[in-house]
């Protein structure tokens, strides 16, 4: 078998050219010190595990897991009119303190990027990007007029994921879903917002990055009579895919609409005009993202782009796959044709050649309390 | 990393046990604690040919699949059904319970070309 650094996280986008200096967060001597197996993702070089996937996934499930996310871009915007033109969600809905999922699209509907945007100040927006995308984002918002102060060199950010999440932040125990709010951590001055991207209640925490390493090694030791594991891409990875959580590069690209992915509650067709909204309504929904079981346990994972079939003919490709720790077999997410996309329907993944089993089930496929 | 004295290796982490005109194979203790979480391994048919260096089996963790190859020429006279149900078992057990298939040799010779302990614990930097 080929065992190299790049046998990374499948079923995420590597968009490292080659020769490309890869970043570094400024956690990069503490994962290494920790153990942590390095892959490149996004432009930077990440942690995809440390213990191990499967135990980092569990701890979060059950306990409360800490990530690095410093790779995510922050930037700072004004101009909620100029800001809503660009954006699926309505930045109108929002009070001061309160974020919102949106998405950016192109003229074809097309995703450039999923996003948290954050109304900070009256007129003023906190966007939180995804790494990958931080230059494409940027050159979009500057070539429509927003004057962009880009902060995420200069910011790092961590994740405290989990049911014991809230033991950590007491000052920050009340805050809803989607809130954010100016808080000292452990002496450090951060943005603390009641969001995740695994499926369990948690926060993330933006400080400036010479904070980071501090914050990193407090969250840990604060948390050694919780169990907490530091967890990397991996785990984040499966934990996301369980909680059918779009991942742009795979679930979210610049050829589907949000419409196609499900997204429907983050658009707001009657706001007005932005970017996409002419193309969506036009092309209507000829696929959908959907989520999938494998019939058996002891089949091979499903990948991207695995073919999709469904009564004896391809209907579509897997977006994104992994086996589900929680659930014991193999999940999946894939576009598939309208007409084979019900709840319930039988399909087939091919692997390699072969053909296994699989059913469409209903999102989430997995939902925190029950 | 341990690297038992009575195996040969392929440098592409496959281990090799030879017992009589036999070669029972398995992928190394490196080979699984670089994949860590092993949830599906998928294994030629008994009576397939192989050739040495030919991929004829895959191994599938958490977050990536990746082929095995033969490491000796000949015809599969064996698999390790057991890791159908507990594909972990090579994790746990990589030279022993988590052994993957056995392969009838056709030139025994062979088994003379690939790394010898001292070899294979150099190329994983042990």
């Amino acid at each position: 078998m080929v065992l190299t650094q790049a046998n990374g996280v499948v079923s995420v986008p590597r968009i490292v050219s080659s020769g490309e200096h890869l970043k570094r967060t400024p956690l990069y001597a503490a994962h290494v010190a920790a153990g942590a197996k390095i892959v490149p993702f996004g432009g930077w070089e990440m942690p995809v595990q440390y213990s191990g996937i499967l135990a980092e996934h569990t701890a979060v499930r059950q306990r409360v897991g800490l990530f690095d996310i410093s790779h995510m871009g922050e930037f700072v915007v004004t101009g909620t009119t100029q800001l809503n033109e660009l954006f699926t969600n309505d930045l109108r809905k929002l009070a001061i303190g309160q974020g919102q999922y949106t998405l950016m699209c192109n003229p074809t509907g097309g995703v450039i990027d999923d996003l948290i945007a954050y109304r900070i100040e009256d007129d003023k927006f906190l966007l939180v990007v995804n790494a990958s995308n931080i230059a494409a984002d940027l050159a979009w918002l500057q070539a429509h007029g927003i004057s962009v102060d880009n902060q995420s060199d200069r910011t790092a950010a961590l994740t405290l994921q989990g049911p014991l999440a809230k033991k950590f932040l007491e000052n920050s125990a009340a805050l809803p879903a989607f809130y954010i709010e100016r808080e000292s951590v452990f002496g450090c001055l951060c943005w603390v917002a009641r969001t995740g991207y695994t499926g369990e209640d948690g926060f993330e925490i933006l400080c400036e990055a010479g904070d980071a390493e501090e914050l990193w090694n407090e969250f840990l030791e604060f948390g050694a009579e919780f169990g907490i594991l530091p967890c990397g891409l991996g785990a984040r990875d499966t934990l996301r895919l369980e909680a059918c959580l779009p991942l742009h590069g795979n679930d979210l690209t610049a050829d589907t609409t949000p419409l196609e992915a499900g997204l429907k509650r983050f658009v707001a067709l009657d706001k007005g005009e932005f970017i996409g909204r002419a193309a969506m309504n036009e092309k209507g929904i000829a696929r959908k993202l959907v989520a999938f079981k494998m019939a058996a346990k002891g089949c091979p994972p499903p990948r991207s782009h695995y073919p999709i079939l469904a009564g004896g003919r391809q209907v579509g490709e897997v977006s994104s796959g992994t086996q589900s720790p929680t659930l014991g077999g193999g999940i999946g997410m894939g576009y598939v044709e309208t007409g084979s996309a019900e709840v319930g329907t039988k399909i087939e993944i091919e692997v390699r050649g072969k053909l296994f089993p699989a059913t469409i089930e209903k999102k989430p496929l997995y939902k925190r309390g029950q | 990393m341990s690297v038992p004295q009575n195996l040969r290796y392929a440098k592409s982490h496959e281990w090799v046990r030879v017992e009589g005109d036999t070669a029972v194979i398995g992928i190394t203790d490196h080979a699984q604690h670089e994949l860590t979480d092993i949830v599906y391994v998928e294994l030629p048919a008994v009576g397939d040919s192989v050739e040495a260096g030919k991929e004829c089996a895959v191994v599938e963790s958490v977050k990536a699949a990746s082929d095995i190859y033969a490491p000796v020429t000949g015809d599969i006279v064996a698999i390790n059904e057991e890791l159908t149900s507990a594909p972990e078992l090579v994790n746990q057990d990589a030279f022993g319970k988590g052994w993957m298939f056995k392969i009838k040799l056709s030139d025994p010779a062979e088994v003379n070309e690939l790394f010898s302990p001292s070899d294979y614990a150099h190329h994983i930097g042990a």
